[in-house]
């Protein structure tokens, strides 16, 4: 058994080291021409050559494009418009209500998505820190606790919107449960309040094990030390919590903060399958309005959803820079991540 | 038993219970329920059948109704339990329905038949699989087409992010060359531009260069992944210099220095990497779903939810599949958790 992995390994990996072989020659002339800088280039070629064309060249192309007008998908075949899709975006009377404004599903898809950020960050942290600060206890099997809470991380936003489609469905087991309780069914999913509150709550789910895992790590970095003075001091355990664990837990939190509103901005995938946006427009999100304008519907508008990108990516931007800059701190106390 | 209870009971500090105890064992076993019910549910159902699917209340357990061969009859007769009208219980196989009353016999003593109200039985059922709902799919959809899609994008994803990655990182950990902080910043940037941001114009690039429809159109522009230029970046920094200095004495050209002695020894982050590059593009769904028109063409992510998507949704063919979308994921999950958890417990990876 042991020798036919390894024939089977050796099979796999001799072409491999061939091909690696068979480079160093070439690559030992361009060596000898251009030094250990013309190296360089040579590494960083591949890597540097598909970000361009995938990443940098569409985000420099991006302000472009949304400044130009039409269905055309070529940049060149676009009338120049200027400024026509943001004023749209942006056009409106009152900008807490939606149907002030010239794009309403705009600013409705603004309005869901502001309202799910605050509900799901909120409500994610609150629970990451509970399930981190009871995993970081003295248990048993601690790894299996752990790896019970982060399960769903793994699973794919489709797989996440379909298990739940099918737990909250009229018949599902949701409903189940209620009757069985004693409660009136649902309809859990064509319901505005409920379609709305299960995309948080779902979300949350999905998401929950990641954030806890961070700060579990960042709770087992505070030094043992600081709680066993607390206790011969007999402190209480609610002062213990407030006065050591969430200042010296503070870096992390933040991080967490940070980069779950980086995600819960962006969020489409899992709410897609599980509501589609609706009922009506009730779980309609930034990313799906971009993806619906750009793409998907009949009166196609690149321009507009480049346009509307522009400005959930200048949101987006202002996030990442605090998250960098939290991170850089961190490090540079040497603790935390 | 006592064993399973004395792990049940175990409390903090060892006298008395703290409300805290109590948190935790509420929240770890409402946790588990949570956490792992949902899937578990999914598969359970995914192996009833639609009959049963439509059910309600529905059942815990999948179950198929019993059937038995009686002499006489050609085709296998479906077993009911029956109370006759004497209050005795029989279990009796079918024979024939006509509107209210069935005519059933009993399967030990074919002779009499009896006939009884539909009302007074229900169907003999045992725990069964309706592992149709599994081998359809594979028949009779493009689902085997999607399988195959989804593996090829995730591994060839993988292994291009690997590379390239690697090679990047490589240069950026080992070279001193101008420019070197402007690359930095550059992949830093991209950090914060994520591929909801430049959908647009990144679709229009994907079709000038006839990547539209393509697989490829799905993997390139996923595969310069900062996160992973900094993982392998910060583990080569650990590699001593000295290492490289001496190979490049024993007239090892830096390739050979980036694939024998580099390489190797980053290893464990290159793992790391794999692991969590094989998630994201299995889960991938957006930017495939963007790309791809052509159903022969779809990944499975995208290809259930356009199953799932239909009007008349075919629930026991859509969870079977799903069970399966999860399988790979679920595997990496018992397997190689540790690394994962390693991997954002160390670096905030996601």
């Amino acid at each position: 058994m042991g020798s036919l992995k390894r024939n089977i390994g050796a099979a796999l990996a001799a072409p491999v080291t061939a091909a690696a072989a068979l480079i160093d020659k070439p690559l030992r002339a361009w060596q000898s021409a251009t030094g250990t800088g013309g190296m360089a280039t040579f590494f960083l070629a591949p890597n540097m050559l598909i970000f361009g064309i995938f990443v940098l060249f569409p985000l420099v192309v991006n302000f472009v494009y949304s400044m130009t007008g039409g269905t055309a998908l070529f940049l060149p075949d676009r009338p120049f418009v200027g400024a026509e899709h943001y004023e749209r975006l942006l056009d409106c009377t009152d900008y807490t209500d939606p149907r002030s404004c010239k794009d309403d599903q705009f600013w409705i898809a603004v309005r869901n998505t502001a309202l799910f950020v605050v509900l799901q960050v909120g409500l994610m942290t609150v629970v990451a820190m509970i399930t981190a600060l009871i995993l970081n206890r003295d248990l048993r099997a601690r790894s299996f606790w752990r790896a019970v809470f982060f399960f769903p991380v793994l699973l794919s936003p489709v797989v996440v919107g379909l298990i739940w489609r099918w737990i909250l469905q009229r018949e599902g087991l949701l409903n189940f449960m209620l009757y069985e309780l004693g409660g009136e069914p649902v309809v859990w999913l064509t319901d505005r309040f409920w379609a709305f509150a299960a995309a948080v709550g779902v979300s949350i789910w999905a998401h929950v094990g990641f954030y806890a895992l961070i700060l579990l790590a960042g709770l087992q970095a505070i030094p043992r030390d600081l709680y066993e003075a607390a206790e011969m001091d007999g402190t209480r355990p609610g002062r213990v919590f407030w006065r050591i664990t969430l200042p010296l837990l503070a870096p992390n939190l933040l991080v967490v903060i940070v980069l779950a509103l980086i995600r819960a901005v962006q969020i489409f995938d899992e709410v897609y399958v599980l509501t589609g946006g609706g009922p009506g427009t009730s779980t309609l999100f930034l990313t799906q309005y971009i993806y619906e304008v750009g793409f998907a519907s009949l009166l196609r508008n690149p321009g507009l959803a480049a346009a509307a990108s522009i400005l959930m990516g200048a949101v987006l931007v202002v996030l990442t820079l605090i998250q960098l800059n939290l991170s850089r701190r961190n490090s540079g106390k040497g603790g935390g991540r | 038993m006592k064993r399973i209870a004395e792990f049940l009971l175990r409390r903090r500090g060892g006298s008395g219970w703290h409300w805290t105890d109590i948190v935790t064992w509420v929240w770890l076993v409402g946790g588990l329920l949570i956490m792992f019910g949902p899937a578990l549910w999914l598969v359970g159902s995914s192996f009833k059948s639609p009959a049963q699917l439509a059910e309600f209340p529905p059942t815990l357990l999948p179950y198929v109704s019993q059937q038995a061969t009686v002499e006489g009859y050609d085709k296998p007769l479906t077993l009911y339990d029956v109370t006759l009208e004497n209050g005795e219980k029989r279990r009796l196989a079918e024979i024939r329905r006509i509107g209210i009353v069935a005519q059933m016999v009993d399967p030990e003593n074919p002779g009499e038949v009896i006939k009884v109200n539909i009302q007074n039985r229900t169907p003999a059922r045992e725990v069964g699989f309706a592992t149709e709902n599994y081998t359809e799919p594979f028949l009779h959809f493009d689902f085997l087409l999607y399988l195959r899609n989804s593996v090829f994008v995730t591994l060839m994803a993988t292994l291009i992010t690997l590379v390239t990655n690697s090679m990047a990182a490589f240069a950026l950990s080992k070279y001193q060359f101008r420019g070197r902080s402007l690359v930095m910043l550059l992949i830093l940037a991209t950090l914060m531009v994520p591929l909801s941001v430049i959908l647009v114009p990144l679709y229009s690039v994907i079709s000038a260069m006839g990547l539209f429809n393509s697989l490829w159109g799905v993997i390139l522009p996923t595969v310069a992944t900062p996160t992973g230029v900094f993982l392998l970046r910060q583990y080569m920094l650990t590699i001593p210099d000295e290492l490289l200095d001496a190979a490049r004495m024993d007239k090892a050209s830096e390739w050979q220095i980036y694939w024998r002695i580099v390489l190797p020894l980053t290893a464990p982050a290159l793992a790391v990497l794999a692991i969590f590059s094989v998630v994201w593009r299995w889960n991938d769904f957006l930017w495939p779903l963007i790309v791809l028109s052509r159903k022969e063409l779809y990944t499975l992510q995208v290809g259930l939810n356009t199953y799932a998507g239909e009007l008349n949704v075919q629930w026991h063919f859509i969870l079977a599949m799903t069970v399966v979308t999860m399988i790979p994921v679920v595997l990496v999950f018992i397997f190689l958790q540790r690394f994962i958890t390693a991997g954002i417990a160390g670096s905030g990876l996601k």
